[in-house]
């Protein structure tokens, strides 16, 4: 799995980062999105598709290869 | 939509006090573009599908009338809802573009998932000296008014920086600005007037004596090179959160105990796995049919939704609570079911102007309710469901009283 951000549809709802907080973290600046693991571990992959299919702005793209 | 067929009126009647109205599901199926009538008499479109309120919430063109948008539906009638009901020039906020970006992102670094799961421990101890309040009251005790109520604006005056002892000063502002049912447009503007004085000494005092509060805060941002915030834009600030985190969480509050007590294998199953809390608050958010009737677009342009061409200068009104019973995103949509994931309820708005301070609410709702599990865990309603009153605010739905007993 690889997942992608777009920063300029991130509402900073910050629901990424409670569900995966290893793969998602806000920026201290502005609360905008940042990808920590743009590939994700097999464990976390049900935590980040809970993330994309949750995200307010659906600013989280995964691209699914496994 | 055409102009000649009869309007619904809005708010559309339910059976019961946690019920959704009848008439969602018939919309969402057969006419996803309504017309209806609001309390002000004014016309707007009215939309009940999932992937035609995310796309329109979604769209950055759009976002609530304000008083510059000529001819947008108004919900409440002229001289009724004091200054927060139809948009109005003295908050300061941008509402769109650029400005509203700027404003957005200033304010969000300090509502982000870590800094307020930060807040966490300082909300648990607020819930449970609350929690002591309602148990010293004695039975039945007033779920809503006694821990309900305090929470949201108590973490909001934490979080402003405001002294504690100012708190029921916060609570009774608030009331005012949204109970349009309470308090008159005099009372709602003289409330105004007292915050506006409050706030602008609030700032002076921050500026003087800087805290890590999120008016100090946002002051330093503006001092050390960055691009501050007026001080007219931190008394909107101060105003926007207040107005949109207090009457909303508050609610929900008592709606969520309400709804997890309406059927008690709900509030048992909890007991068994506290686990749950975080998917059962989503699922209460999604499940509540009494948000208040929606949130308001104004199209500066033609639109297209749903296969309907919507003229500029239409008002639609986008019904959240229907939405988020759709059949086609939602399995089993009109049932509660506490392990619900993911959960994609629209409760909070989606798009550019997705509820700022979700994060917040949510950890509220969570601490709320596991704080209750620990602490009264044989918490049950006084009365039955049916005698449950919603409240008649034009803004923001809930419950009157919400009566129990452990």
């Amino acid at each position: 799995m690889k997942v992608s951000v777009d920063e300029a549809k991130c509402c900073g709802a910050g629901q990424c980062v409670l569900l995966a907080p290893e793969v998602f973290d806000q920026r201290d600046e502005d609360g905008i999105v940042v990808l920590l693991t743009p590939e994700p571990s097999p464990d976390q992959h049900s935590d980040v598709r809970e993330a994309a299919a949750v995200c307010p702005a659906s600013a989280i793209t995964l691209h699914d290869g496994s | 939509m055409s102009p000649n067929e009869p309007a619904m009126r809005l708010p559309l009647p339910t059976d019961g006090p946690l019920e959704a109205p009848a008439e969602w599901q018939e919309l969402r199926r057969k006419c996803p573009v309504a017309t209806v009538e609001l309390p002000s008499g004014d016309k707007a479109a009215y939309l009940t599908r999932y992937d035609d309120i995310k796309a329109l919430l979604s769209d950055p063109r759009f976002a609530r009338p304000t008083d510059r948008d000529e001819g947008a539906a108004r919900i409440a009638p002229e001289g009724a809802g004091g200054p927060v009901a139809n948009g109005d020039s003295s908050i300061a906020i941008a509402t769109q573009g650029e400005e509203h970006l700027r404003w957005r992102r200033h304010v969000g670094k300090y509502l982000t998932a870590k800094r307020v799961t930060a807040l966490r421990p300082g909300m648990v101890a607020i819930v449970e000296s609350l929690v002591d309040d309602l148990v010293e009251q004695g039975q039945p005790g007033d779920l809503k008014a006694t821990v309900g109520f305090p929470l949201p604006v108590y973490v909001i005056c934490d979080l402003l920086g405001a002294p504690a002892e100012d708190r029921d000063r916060f609570s009774y502002w608030s009331d005012a600005f949204l109970n349009v049912s309470r308090y008159s447009t005099e009372e709602a503007q003289a409330s105004y007037g007292e915050f506006a004085r409050y706030m602008s000494e609030l700032i002076a005092a921050k500026r003087a004596e800087p805290g890590d509060d999120l008016i100090s805060n946002l002051i330093k941002d503006g001092t050390e090179g960055g691009e501050g915030l007026s001080d007219e834009l931190l008394l909107s600030t101060g105003m926007g959160l207040l107005v949109a985190g207090h009457e909303t969480t508050a609610n929900m509050i008592g709606k969520m105990v309400s709804m997890l007590l309406a059927d008690r294998t709900r509030w048992e199953r909890l007991l068994d796995d506290p686990s749950l809390v975080r998917t059962a608050v989503d699922e209460v958010l999604r499940f509540d049919a009494n948000f208040g009737f929606g949130v308001r677009r104004y199209l500066g342009e033609d639109v297209e939704v749903g296969g309907e061409l919507l003229p500029g200068g239409t008002t639609v009104v986008c019904a959240l609570s229907a939405a988020n019973r759709d059949e086609q995103v939602f399995a089993d949509a009109a049932e509660m079911d506490l392990t619900r994931a993911p959960n994609p309820h629209m409760t909070f708005g989606a798009g550019p102007h997705a509820c700022l301070g979700q994060s917040l609410a949510r950890t509220e709702l969570q601490v709320v309710l596991e704080v209750l599990l620990r602490r009264l865990p044989t918490l049950r309603l006084a009365v039955p469901v049916e005698e449950l009153q919603r409240v008649e605010g034009l803004l923001v739905g809930g419950l009157r009283t919400v009566p129990v007993r452990w």
